[in-house]
C-alpha cells in the first residue's frame, strides 16, 4: 500500500458511524493505517439513535454477532452497556403470534428462547401489568448503549491508531486509472489505496458519483426516553409493536411506528429530523406494555434518519468496478450487528472475501436492472413527491 | 402528456402519510405565555377579528415546581402549590392584563403548558397543519393554529457550588413568581448573588415584600447594576460584598440556614445566616419550544445567551412563527462575559466537587475528567485515561456528546438546572471562548410529562399501519432462505415483529 500518513490513509473510510468506526476499529487491530472522516460528530446520525437491540435472526452475521457482543468490553477496552437476554411481550394474539414465529427461527438457528405465561412475564417484567396475553424470553441477543459503543469504538479504532477526523465532509470520490486514488474534502485531496464507503443515507450520493448506483432510500424515526427507573431483572424488555430497553441507567427508551420518507440528503450542513406527534402513540403504547411505569415521566424523544435499500436488506460488497471501494449500508438495521460488520468489512478489504459467512446474497448486484423510479413505486417517496405523481 | 394515463403510485401504508389527524381543536392564532408580551400580542390578534388562544403554563403544579421547571423554584414554595383550583384563581388574579385578554374574548388557558410545537418542513411533511402539543398535568391533546406567537419569558440561570442542590437555592425567576404570581414563598432572609438590574430589583422586590435582605454578593470588585439602584438597596440598609462568591451553602434537613462566602482574591470565609439564596446573575430566554419548531437561533452575548433570530416585529425564520417579550432576548449587556467571570471564580474557590448537574449527580470534575457514570462502576485502565481535553482533541466541545458520555444535563429537569453552566464548563475546558460549544437542543416533550398523560387516545389511527420498524417484510427473512421456494411464505406470514 502506497499512501503515506501526511497525504492520505491506506484504509480510508467515509462515515465516523457504527458500521464505519467497527470497520475501522477492526482493520485498526490488524495494523491497517485508516483514517476515518465524518461530516460532524462520530456516531451522531441513526448510529446512536436507535434501540440498541442486538438480536438479529434474519441476518448471516447474527451467529457472529451473538458470539461477539458478550466479548466487547473487554475487546474495546471501554463500555457498551451490553446486558444480553429480551423479553418481548404480546398484548394481543397477532403479536403473539408473530413473536412465537421469532422464537421459532431462533430454535432452528440453535439459539434458545422460551414462551412465558402471563404470570412469567410479570416475574420477569416487574413494571408489566395484566393486559398482556404472553411473551417471548430470548436466552440470546440483548441490547447495549448505542452512544457509548459508539464512541468506544471510536477510541478502541485510536488506540489502534487510527485516526478519526470529525467535521470533514466528503465532498466527493476521487477516481483515476480505474481506481478510487481518494476522497475530496473542503480543505483538499485525501488519498486512499481502499475505500470504504459506510456514510448511511449519503452514501448513495457519494457513490453515484463513481458510477456505482446504491439504491437507498432516507426516512426519519423517532423514539422517547423517559426518567429513570429502578433496575428491572433485564433491560431487553419490549413488544407491543416497539423496539427499545430498559436503559442501564433506568431509562425507558423506546420507539417504533410510522416513519416520514425524506428526499436525498445533502453531503453535509444540519439535518432536519424532528420529533414529532408521534411520540404520544408510542407513549401510549409503552404505557401499555408496562402499566406499572404509566406514570413515569417521558423527558426526551428524538429522531434519527435512517437509509433503507429496496429491500430492506443489507449491502456488504466490494464490486469489482472499480475494484478497491467497499459498500456498507445496513438497510437501518446496522447498531446490534456492527461489531460483526466490521469484521466483515476488514475481511473484504484486507482479503477480498468474508471469512466468517457467506454475504454473497449482501451484494449489489442483485439491484442489477432495478427500475429508476423504485422509490415511488414502493411508495417510498415524500408526500410532496407522491402528490407531484398523482394521476390528474 | 395530455390523454396518457399517468401510474398511480402507492402510499407507504406503514409511514405516517395520513396517519397525523387534523387536531379538532384549531384557532386562528396561538399565544404563548401570558407575561405582557404575550397578553398584548393576544389583543392585538383579537383586535383583528382572529379567534385567539392565550397559553400559560402557570400555575405549574407542585410537582413541576419540584423539579424547577420552568424556574428555580429551589424547594420554597409553599404547601400552597399543591392546591390546584386555589393556585390557579390566585394567579389569574395576580397577572395584569388578564382581565383584558378574557373582555376581549380570548380564549385563556393557565396551567396548561406546550410541550411541543411543529410546523411543515422539510423532515417533516406530514402535518395537517401547523400543531402545539398541550397539556394539563394528566392529559394531552393537540392544538392546530395559523400562526402562533411565543411569549414564553426566560428562566433562571444557574450556576452551583457546594449545597447548591439543597432546598433554599432559588432562582430570580423563581424567586419572583412565588412573591407575585403564586403569593407562596416559603422564606424570610435571602442571600442575592448578583448586583446587576436583576439582583438590585429582586433584592427591592424581597424588601417589598417584607423579607430581609441578607447581603448581595458580587464577584466583581463594585456593584454592577443602575447606581440608582445600587444608592436604593444600599439607602434600604443592604450591604453589597463585593469580590466575593459562595463557598458553599449550609444547610439542615430544611435546606439552607446560612450562607458561606469567600473573598475571590483569597481570604477568610464570611457566614452569612439566611434561610434562601437568590441567584440573579443573569435570565436565559426560553427557546424550547423554537428548537422543536427548527427555528434559527443565535447566540447573542448581551441578550442572554442564545436567542431566536428574529427581525424587529418578531419575525422568527419560520413563517408562521413569531416571538415577543423575554424570550426574545434580555438585555444584559455583558452578560455571557459576566455569567463567565461568576463560574471561572467558582470554580477558582471551589473546585472540582461541586455538582454541574444535580439530577444524574455529575460534579465539574466529572466533566473535566470525562467520567463514565457511577452506575457503570470503577472505569477500564483505557477509559481512566480518557479525559475532555483528550475528547477535545478530535472536535469542538459538543454538549449532546457529554450527555451522552457522562450523563451530565440528562436528568429530569431536562437540563433547565446546568445547561448553561455545563456549557461554561466545556469552554473552559477547551480554554476557548463559549461559542465554540455545539449547543444541546430542546426536543418535545419540553416539559416532563406522564407517559399516561402523553398517551394518544387508543384508537383505530394509532394502531393502523403500525409497525415496529418499517415494514419491509423482506427484511426479516432469514438469510438462508433467501432465494429459497421458502421465501415467499415468510413474506406472505408478515414478519414484521
Amino acid at each position: 500500500m502506497s499512501q503515506t500518513r501526511e497525504n492520505g490513509a491506506a484504509v480510508v473510510i467515509i462515515g465516523a458511524g457504527v458500521t464505519g468506526l467497527s470497520a475501522a476499529w477492526w482493520l485498526a487491530r490488524d495494523g491497517v493505517d485508516v483514517l476515518v472522516l465524518d461530516k460532524g460528530v462520530i456516531g451522531y446520525e441513526a448510529s446512536s439513535r436507535n434501540g440498541g437491540g442486538a438480536t438479529h435472526y434474519q441476518s448471516p452475521l447474527f451467529h457472529e454477532e451473538q458470539r461477539l457482543w458478550p466479548l466487547m468490553d473487554e475487546l474495546l477496552g471501554y463500555p457498551t452497556e451490553h446486558r444480553p437476554e429480551r423479553i418481548v411481550i404480546a398484548m394481543n394474539e397477532a403479536q403473539m403470534a408473530r413473536y412465537q414465529r421469532m422464537q421459532g427461527i431462533l430454535a432452528g438457528l440453535g439459539y434458545r428462547a422460551d414462551l412465558l405465561d402471563p404470570q412469567q412475564v410479570r416475574d420477569a417484567v416487574p413494571l408489566a401489568g395484566d393486559q398482556h396475553i404472553g411473551g417471548v424470553h430470548i436466552r440470546t441477543g440483548g441490547q447495549a448503549n448505542p452512544q457509548r459503543t459508539v464512541q468506544a469504538y471510536a477510541w478502541a479504532a485510536q488506540d489502534h491508531g487510527a485516526r478519526i477526523m470529525q467535521h470533514t465532509p466528503v465532498l466527493g470520490i476521487e477516481m483515476a486509472h480505474g481506481r478510487a486514488v481518494g476522497v475530496r474534502t473542503r480543505d483538499g485531496m485525501i488519498g486512499c489505496d481502499q475505500l470504504i464507503v459506510a456514510a448511511g443515507p449519503q452514501s448513495g450520493t457519494l457513490l453515484r458519483g463513481i458510477g456505482i448506483d446504491l439504491p437507498v432510500a432516507p426516512a426519519r424515526a423517532e423514539m422517547i426516553v423517559t426518567e429513570a427507573l429502578p433496575l428491572m431483572p433485564y433491560g431487553g424488555v419490549d413488544g407491543n409493536g416497539l423496539y427499545g430497553r430498559q436503559t442501564l441507567r433506568g431509562n425507558l427508551a423506546y420507539g417504533g411506528g410510522w416513519h416520514e420518507w425524506m428526499d436525498e440528503l445533502p453531503l453535509h450542513g444540519a439535518l432536519p429530523r424532528p420529533s414529532t406527534p408521534v411520540l404520544q402513540h408510542i407513549a401510549l403504547r409503552i404505557a401499555q406494555m408496562l402499566p406499572k411505569a404509566a406514570h413515569t415521566r417521558m423527558i426526551r424523544s428524538w429522531a434519527g434518519i435512517i437509509e433503507n435499500t429496496p429491500d430492506g436488506r443489507p449491502v456488504l460488497d466490494r464490486p469489482a468496478n472499480p475494484g478497491n471501494v467497499t459498500v456498507a449500508t445496513m438497510s437501518s438495521v446496522g447498531f446490534g450487528l456492527s461489531p460483526a460488520t466490521g469484521r466483515a468489512l476488514r475481511d473484504l478489504v484486507i482479503d477480498g472475501r468474508c471469512s466468517f459467512a457467506d454475504i454473497d446474497k449482501l451484494s449489489l448486484r442483485r439491484f442489477d436492472g432495478l427500475d429508476p423510479d423504485w422509490r415511488r413505486i414502493q411508495g417510498w417517496v415524500t408526500p410532496a413527491t407522491h402528490q407531484a405523481s398523482v394521476p390528474a | 402528456m395530455d390523454g396518457v394515463m399517468r401510474q398511480a403510485y402507492p402510499v407507504d401504508p406503514k409511514s405516517a402519510v395520513g396517519k397525523l389527524a387534523r387536531p379538532a381543536q384549531f384557532v386562528d392564532v396561538l399565544v404563548v405565555g401570558a407575561g405582557p408580551a404575550g397578553i398584548a400580542a393576544a389583543l392585538a390578534a383579537a383586535g383583528e377579528g382572529r379567534s385567539v388562544m392565550l397559553v400559560d403554563e402557570h400555575p405549574v403544579s407542585a410537582a413541576m415546581a419540584g423539579l424547577d421547571v420552568p424556574y428555580l423554584f429551589g424547594g420554597r414554595a409553599t404547601p400552597a402549590l399543591g392546591n390546584q383550583a386555589r393556585m390557579i384563581e390566585q394567579v389569574a388574579g395576580a397577572m395584569p392584563g388578564l382581565e383584558d385578554a378574557f373582555e376581549a374574548g380570548i380564549e385563556v388557558a393557565l396551567n396548561v403548558s406546550v410541550w411541543g410545537m411543529w410546523v411543515a418542513g422539510p423532515g417533516l411533511q406530514v402535518l395537517p397543519c401547523a400543531v402545539a402539543g398541550l397539556a394539563t398535568e394528566d392529559r394531552s391533546w393537540l392544538c392546530g393554529f395559523g400562526r402562533a406567537v411565543i411569549a414564553t419569558g426566560a428562566r433562571d440561570l444557574v450556576l452551583s457550588f457546594a449545597g447548591s442542590d439543597q432546598p433554599g437555592v432559588v432562582g430570580a425567576q423563581g424567586l419572583h413568581a412565588l412573591l407575585t404570581r403564586y403569593d407562596a414563598f416559603a422564606g424570610r432572609v435571602v442571600s442575592i448573588l448578583g448586583s446587576g438590574r436583576l439582583a438590585l430589583e429582586t433584592a427591592l422586590l424581597a424588601l417589598d415584600k417584607g423579607l430581609t435582605v441578607a447581603a448581595l454578593i458580587e464577584v466583581r470588585d463594585a456593584p454592577q447594576g443602575p447606581a440608582d439602584l445600587v444608592a436604593e438597596v444600599a439607602a434600604r440598609g443592604v450591604a453589597i460584598r463585593c469580590g466575593a462568591v459562595p463557598l458553599m451553602a449550609e444547610t439542615t434537613v430544611d435546606g439552607v440556614v446560612a450562607l458561606r462566602i469567600i473573598p475571590v482574591a483569597g481570604g477568610a470565609v464570611e457566614r452569612i445566616a439566611c434561610d434562601t439564596v437568590c441567584l440573579a446573575l443573569g435570565l436565559v430566554p426560553q427557546i424550547e419550544l423554537l428548537d422543536t419548531l427548527g427555528a434559527a437561533v443565535t447566540l447573542d452575548r448581551d441578550r442572554g445567551g442564545y436567542v431566536p433570530v428574529c427581525d424587529a416585529t418578531g419575525q422568527t425564520s419560520i413563517e408562521a412563527i413569531s416571538v415577543a417579550g423575554d424570550c426574545a432576548g434580555v438585555a444584559e449587556p455583558g452578560g455571557l462575559d459576566y455569567r463567565m467571570a461568576w463560574m471561572r471564580a467558582l470554580l477558582d474557590t471551589g473546585g472540582n466537587d461541586a455538582l454541574a448537574c444535580t439530577c444524574e449527580e455529575v460534579t465539574r470534575g466529572d466533566v473535566f475528567a470525562l467520567h463514565q457514570p457511577r452506575y457503570l462502576g470503577p472505569e477500564s485502565e483505557a477509559m481512566a485515561a480518557r479525559d475532555l481535553a483528550g475528547l477535545l482533541a478530535d472536535g469542538p466541545p459538543d454538549h449532546d456528546q457529554m450527555k451522552r458520555l457522562t450523563r451530565v444535563s440528562m436528568g429530569p429537569c431536562q437540563g433547565r438546572r446546568c445547561r448553561e453552566q455545563v456549557a461554561m464548563l466545556l469552554a473552559i475546558g477547551a480554554r476557548n471562548d463559549i461559542g465554540i460549544v455545539n449547543r444541546a437542543g430542546f426536543r418535545a416533550p419540553v416539559r416532563p410529562l406522564s407517559l399516561a398523560a402523553l398517551a394518544a387516545p387508543d384508537d383505530a389511527a394509532g394502531r393502523d399501519g403500525w409497525d415496529v420498524w418499517f415494514g419491509i417484510v423482506a427484511q426479516w427473512v432469514p438469510y438462508d432462505e433467501i432465494g429459497t421456494p421458502r421465501e415467499a411464505d415468510y413474506i406472505a406470514g408478515d414478519m414484521h415483529l
